[in-house]
């Protein structure tokens, strides 16, 4: 360090601190999940299944979800349902 | 009884080898009688640092399918008394090593030596978890930096699920933090992550802080461990750990900038 910078030293966030605090967000959520139960893709399957019985929907549009936060858990289940063809039943919403 | 020794990190070029090399014989040069493992087959490099690259004629993965004696691809080391070296296979990939032929050659070491320690290869697949599955201590080698603590987190999951002594539910793996690469003038300018940082972060008890310093690669060039290297900070930095690791009280050292002199300061003079 030189004179000049000990002068011009501010109060900004250096870059270290910068990275202590990413790391510390990500490393969160890595952690939790790790720590998820794994029988979303058993539940995300079984799901599926039964859905199918009633509508005709795309594998790829369904969504599992394990939230945790302070407390509680939440499941979110969310299905993409294919555009009705006119006069079809009614159009169930998402479910979440 | 023996132990084992896992040095792991999950990112690659972090100073696993070089810390192998220099814990190792830190811990031979104490009189413990030591093995060095390569488990990165395929792409061997102990025998580089260690410097008995042309020594080697069988290796772990001829032990492992009953081509050779362990007798036969164990390197004595010249320099130091009860140190010895088990080079992998250059040729063969991971998959030449299975649970139960590591187990096997493990065995054979533990009635002969004190500390046989895992030389890990990178990353989280099949040869990292060879080289953690029989760990009772880990030593997590990590720098002062974002990818490589993260990659430490990860690592340490696995082995707090995956490790032998995770799945038979026994008493854990030993987890030992090594920073490495710490560099003192870019900590105090803000630039890099503190050693309080990197602990607060991964929460696992300090073995040491090698500083960053010349004398690693120098070492390296003509292979000699750096702990044998008894004048560079790093080569010191070693040897406190080893001590830390056998229960002695060692404080860290080289945590605190050189005294430097007014012209030192002005003209940004590095040691």
């Amino acid at each position: 360090m030189n004179l000049l910078d000990f002068f011009r030293r501010s109060k900004e966030p250096t870059v270290a601190s910068q990275a202590k605090e990413r790391l510390q967000i990500v490393l969160a959520h890595e952690r939790s999940d790790r720590n998820s139960p794994d029988f979303l893709p058993a539940l995300q399957k079984e799901l599926l299944a039964v859905i199918k019985k009633y509508v005709p929907i795309d594998d790829e549009k369904v969504l599992v979800k394990l939230e945790r936060e302070s407390g509680c858990s939440m499941l979110e289940v969310n299905v993409e349902l294919p555009t009705p063809a006119k006069g079809a039943s009614k159009p169930v919403a998402a479910a979440s | 009884m023996a132990k084992i020794i896992t040095m792991t990190s999950g990112k690659g070029g972090v100073g696993k080898t070089t810390s192998s090399a220099a814990f190792g014989t830190g811990l031979a040069m104490r009189g413990f009688k030591t093995c060095i493992i390569d488990f990165d087959v395929g792409l061997r490099n102990l025998d580089l640092i260690m410097g008995c690259e042309r020594r080697v004629v069988f290796d772990f993965i001829n032990v492992v399918n009953g081509e050779a004696r362990l007798n036969q691809a164990l390197i004595k080391d010249k320099r130091v008394e009860n140190l010895f070296i088990l080079p992998t296979s250059q040729t063969r990939d991971k998959d030449a090593l299975t649970k139960e032929g590591v187990e096997k050659v493990l065995d054979e070491l533990k009635k002969e030596f004190d500390y046989i320690l895992c030389d890990s290869p990178a990353g989280i697949e099949k040869g990292a978890l060879m080289a953690l599955y029989f760990a009772d201590h880990a030593i997590i080698v990590t720098n002062p930096e974002v990818s490589s603590v993260r990659d430490s987190d990860r690592i340490l999951g696995v082995i707090q699920a995956k490790s032998r002594r995770a799945e038979l539910g026994l008493e854990p793996v030993q987890e030992h933090l090594l920073l490495t690469r710490y560099d003192l003038d870019r900590v105090e300018k803000g630039e890099m992550l503190k050693v309080d940082d990197v602990l607060e972060i991964l929460a696992i008890p300090l073995l040491g802080i090698i500083p960053e310093s010349p004398a690693v690669l120098k070492a390296s060039n003509v292979g000699m461990p750096v702990v044998l290297d008894d004048k560079s900070t790093a080569g010191m930095a070693y040897s406190d750990a080893v001590a830390r690791f056998l229960g002695e009280k060692v404080e860290h050292r080289f945590l605190k900038p050189e005294k430097k002199g007014f012209f030192d300061r002005l003209l940004r003079r590095t040691a």
